[in-house]
């Protein structure tokens, strides 16, 4: 987010779902996007169905690769060194869009300096990906008359996120692959409302429409809004609330619809964080390891139980309507958090819990949503920016200028930085972390589904044969993995889909649970965690 | 565009468009059981012959591309005949247990058994007896029902990619099964199930609930990843008993397999049913009232802020959760407590 953000001045996805399948070229970087977004994945396959080029750049043989031209397998936490390089190849091979980044950028000719260094064969000493293989897909990215990148979690989870994602958007920018059909840089969100969270402004920095909670004039303008004074302090980051629950500076934490006992990397500290508190709420469907902490549980609305709207990675906004009553006593969320603050201040809530007033509220705060209101909404949604009330929605950004001031894209220079955390002789493995298609996030909810818990009930760990016969392990045995942080038991799944001396276990799993091993090291931009790669050790369990 | 005549109407198409897809623009009804636009034509049913000026023999519209100042015939007594015997050699083997059949209501074959008054059968001899349990939670294969229209092989092919199934064998012996005849070992998608358009493929889950049509419909959005799938809830007494998409959405009504088959998790009896409250650090969390409750949140949460400062207060926001529920979360932290400290965990 913090990085495009930075560069185009708009984090989302530039592009839409609908145009992948005319891509004449796809880069999918850092995203298993079959098992994570197995929908958008079907436009992918269509378009190499229709002759597009696929590149995919991922260290796990994922399910995708079947169906690319051409596959580079990094190390894990190398993304930045194999982006480099392939855009160093463009410059020297002029395949750069000269009019592109003439009109529509600053910062090229600092950042392409920058990239002197960045051969392929110095990548591929970094990445162990073959020189000739970096060249081939720069060759394939730039030449397709247009090109989209596809990236998730794989190149965000690391301590240089915000790097990657500036590397990625550099190369979309020298190839001038924004601002057109079919093309982007495109960031797939792996929860259903992960962007409308970040547009209503759940971010400690900016209030709904991304408007600096720093600002005088936006503060100003919150303050009229909202009939309240308004504080121009940021506040914390997720990652930052750990560190000062443990040094008792937070002291009252709500949390709803969230399992970070689980779901937060190096999830020991976590909970001894959530420990220290002198007063933690949680509100969800489900007991969650998060919920057992609490001091109070509230019991909420399931998606089939309420009405409102979720935004979707292609910044579409979509209505979610009440198919049946919550269980028990159960409440929605909307009316619950507006109990809770007309207590706290009746100023403060809002005048009804009517999702459709508080839609129009929203609308009428940030202009990318002044067009839409429930009456529009019904059907497919609409994407913003839509802001008039005739505007039939946006389905790809910037095609005229940059919100940024100045209009332009910018480029940033990107240095080589390695992982926090790299394998040694005690530590000698990497583990990377994700999901697997029959579960979601700590599957709260998939595991409660009797059919896909039935064909994915166990956790296991990926580790290579060629590891295994170093080690005398056999498919299935239960092994031991641990970290500098904890230990975890479960199974062997002897597979060539990870490389040598890379290990992989989904964090679905409560009972060998992946974040009691991985790194709570920090990105020192987005503070993004580093889930993706941290040292292990794998042994045999003792019997 | 192409200028056509269909039962003696002048018809605009555009270029490229075929027989078929042109009286379909037209809304003239031509009955197919083998195809869905979504995917390439394939010709095998047979129901959508058409006579065509200057051809000899019917032809099928589904595989025939409409072309300048073509006269197309799509019903005659002729043409009735032949479609109403190919639908009457289908149910010559086929149970004839649509009292039973999951599929009766929304069934294309028994759609035209009815529309052709299919009482008798002409037809009698051997039925195939090919149907099998799969050791799998989500799809039931009862392929006596199958009538080889190809449309789940073909979406497992051309849309998912997969190609987890074929048809194996030829005439009378004719299947479809995963490679070896194994058990289906897939990504369980469901894809083939929503466009079998008869019971040959159905939800293991959905077996002794209620047909479709019994239930209600809710047009709404999944709850799972960011690609924001289209869904429409099926319910019967207040409980979700099917999921299907609408194949005009803009996932064009494709779902993956905890879109269409995780929905379980709604009706567990896990769900959490009442406030609880932890009335001591190390006790047990106890059911409350919800006014108890409520007042015991925001009177803690004020007392924190008034003793340490309104940064000593946080919330953790959620991706999974609504738009408005989000922006009144926030707000109820900014403009109530006084703190910026307002996060989710997903914001990257």
């Amino acid at each position: 987010m913090a990085g495009l953000a930075t560069k185009f001045g708009s984090g989302a996805m530039t592009n839409s779902v609908e145009g992948i399948s005319r891509n004449k070229a796809l880069f999918v970087i850092g995203s298993n996007t079959t098992e994570n977004h197995p929908i958008i994945a079907l436009r992918m396959k269509e378009a190499v169905a229709r002759g597009a080029q696929l590149i995919v750049a991922d260290p796990r043989r994922i399910p995708l690769v079947k169906f690319a031209t051409l596959w580079l397998r990094h190390r894990p936490g190398t993304d930045s060194a194999l982006l480099n390089a392939m855009m160093q190849v463009i410059i020297a091979e002029g395949l750069e869009d000269k009019d592109f980044i003439a009109a529509r950028t600053e910062g090229f000719a600092e950042f392409a300096e920058s990239l002197v260094k960045f051969t392929p064969e110095f990548a591929e000493e970094v990445t162990g990906v073959p020189a000739e293989d970096i060249r081939r897909a720069a060759r394939i990215y730039a030449g397709a008359e247009n090109a989209g990148i596809y990236y998730a979690m794989g190149i965000t989870q690391h301590t240089m996120g915000t790097n990657n994602v500036m590397a990625v958007g550099n190369l979309a920018m020298l190839t001038g692959n924004l601002g057109k059909d079919a093309a982007g840089v495109n960031p797939l969100r792996g929860q259903n409302n992960v962007q409308g969270a970040c547009d209503m402004g759940c971010l400690p920095d900016v209030y709904p429409g991304y408007q600096k909670v720093a600002l005088p004039a936006v503060q100003a303008k919150f303050e009229k809004a909202w009939g309240k004074a308004l504080s121009p302090r940021p506040g914390l980051t997720a990652s930052e609330m750990t560190g000062a629950m443990l040094e008792g500076k937070l002291r009252g934490l709500y949390i709803f619809g969230e399992n970070p006992a689980l779901s937060d990397p190096n999830m020991a500290h976590s909970i001894k964080a959530f420990n220290a508190l002198d007063f933690l709420v949680v509100q969800d469907i489900f007991m969650t390891e998060t919920a057992e902490l609490a001091d109070v549980v509230l019991p909420s609305a399931s998606f089939a139980e309420k009405n409102g709207t979720f935004t979707c990675s292609e910044r579409r906004v979509q209505r979610v309507r009440a198919a049946v009553s919550p269980p028990g006593q159960a409440r929605d969320d909307l009316s619950i958090i507006h109990a809770v603050c007309s207590r706290i201040d009746p100023a403060a809530a809002t005048s009804s819990a009517a999702p459709a007033e508080i839609f129009a509220e929203v609308a009428a705060l940030w202009p990318n949503m002044a067009g839409m209101g429930y009456d529009r909404l019904d059907g497919d949604g609409l994407q913003w920016p839509c802001p008039t009330a005739d505007n039939p929605g946006t389905p790809f950004l910037f095609k005229d200028s940059f919100p940024r001031e100045g209009g332009k894209a910018v480029f940033s220079v990107v240095p080589h930085v390695l992982s926090d955390e790299l394998p040694d002789s005690e530590y000698p493995f990497v583990l990377t972390t994700g999901r697997e298609l029959f579960h979601y996030h700590t599957g709260t909810m998939t595991r409660k589904s009797k059919g896909l818990d039935a064909v994915a009930h166990e956790p296991f760990i990926e580790i290579n044969p060629s590891d295994a016969v170093g080690l005398g392990i056999k498919d299935a045995e239960m092994l031991t993995v641990s970290s500098r942080r904890g230990a975890i038991r479960l199974k062997a799944r002897v597979s060539d889909i990870v490389p040598a001396k890379v290990v992989f276990i989904p964090f679905h799993y409560k009972e060998a649970a992946a974040n009691m091993l991985t790194s709570d090291a920090l990105d020192p931009i987005c503070k993004i965690m580093e889930a993706k790669v941290c040292a292990v050790r794998v042994e045999k369990a003792a019997a | 565009m192409i200028n056509l005549t269909i039962d003696d109407k002048k018809i605009e198409a555009p270029d490229g468009a075929t027989v078929l897809e042109a009286a379909r623009l037209a809304r003239i009804d031509i009955p197919t059981l083998c195809h869905d636009p979504r995917m390439k034509p394939f010709g095998a049913c047979r129901l959508c012959i058409v006579e065509i000026g200057g051809l000899p023999r019917p032809v099928t519209s589904c595989t025939t591309p409409a072309t300048e100042g073509m006269v197309v015939v799509t019903t005659n007594s002729k043409l009735e005949r032949l479609r109403k015997t190919t639908v009457e050699l289908l149910l010559s083997d086929h149970p004839n247990d649509c009292m039973v059949c999951i599929q009766a209501g929304q069934c294309s074959l028994q759609e035209l058994a009815y529309r052709y008054g299919l009482r008798e059968n002409r037809f009698k001899g051997a039925v195939r007896q090919h149907n099998r349990v799969d050791n799998n939670p989500f799809i039931m294969r009862e392929q006596d029902k199958c009538v080889l229209c190809g449309l789940c092989v073909r979406v497992c092919d051309e849309v998912e990619g997969v190609a987890a199934i074929g048809f194996a064998n030829r005439g009378f012996e004719s299947d479809i099964c995963p490679p070896f005849k194994k058990d289906l070992d897939c990504e369980f998608c469901g894809q083939c199930v929503a466009v079998c358009p008869t019971g040959a493929l159905s939800g293991k889950m959905w077996a002794g609930q209620p047909r479709l049509e019994q239930t209600r419909s809710t047009e709404t959005t999944c709850t799972y990843c960011g690609c924001g799938c289209n869904l429409t809830l099926h319910t019967h007494a207040d409980k979700v008993v099917r999921v299907t998409s609408r194949p005009d959405n803009h996932n064009r009504g494709w779902l993956c397999v905890k879109g269409r088959f995780g929905y379980e998790f709604i009706a567990s009896p896990e769900r959490l049913t009442t406030p609880l409250i932890r009335r001591q650090k190390g006790g047990p969390l106890e059911p409350a009232g919800w006014d108890e409750t409520l007042d015991l949140v925001a009177s803690r949460l004020t007392a924190i802020r008034d003793q340490h400062g309104a940064d000593a207060v946080a919330g953790l926001a959620s991706a999974r959760c609504t738009n408005e529920e989000n922006y009144l979360f926030q707000k109820m932290f900014r403009a109530g407590i006084g703190t910026n400290n307002v996060d989710h965990c997903a914001r990257y």
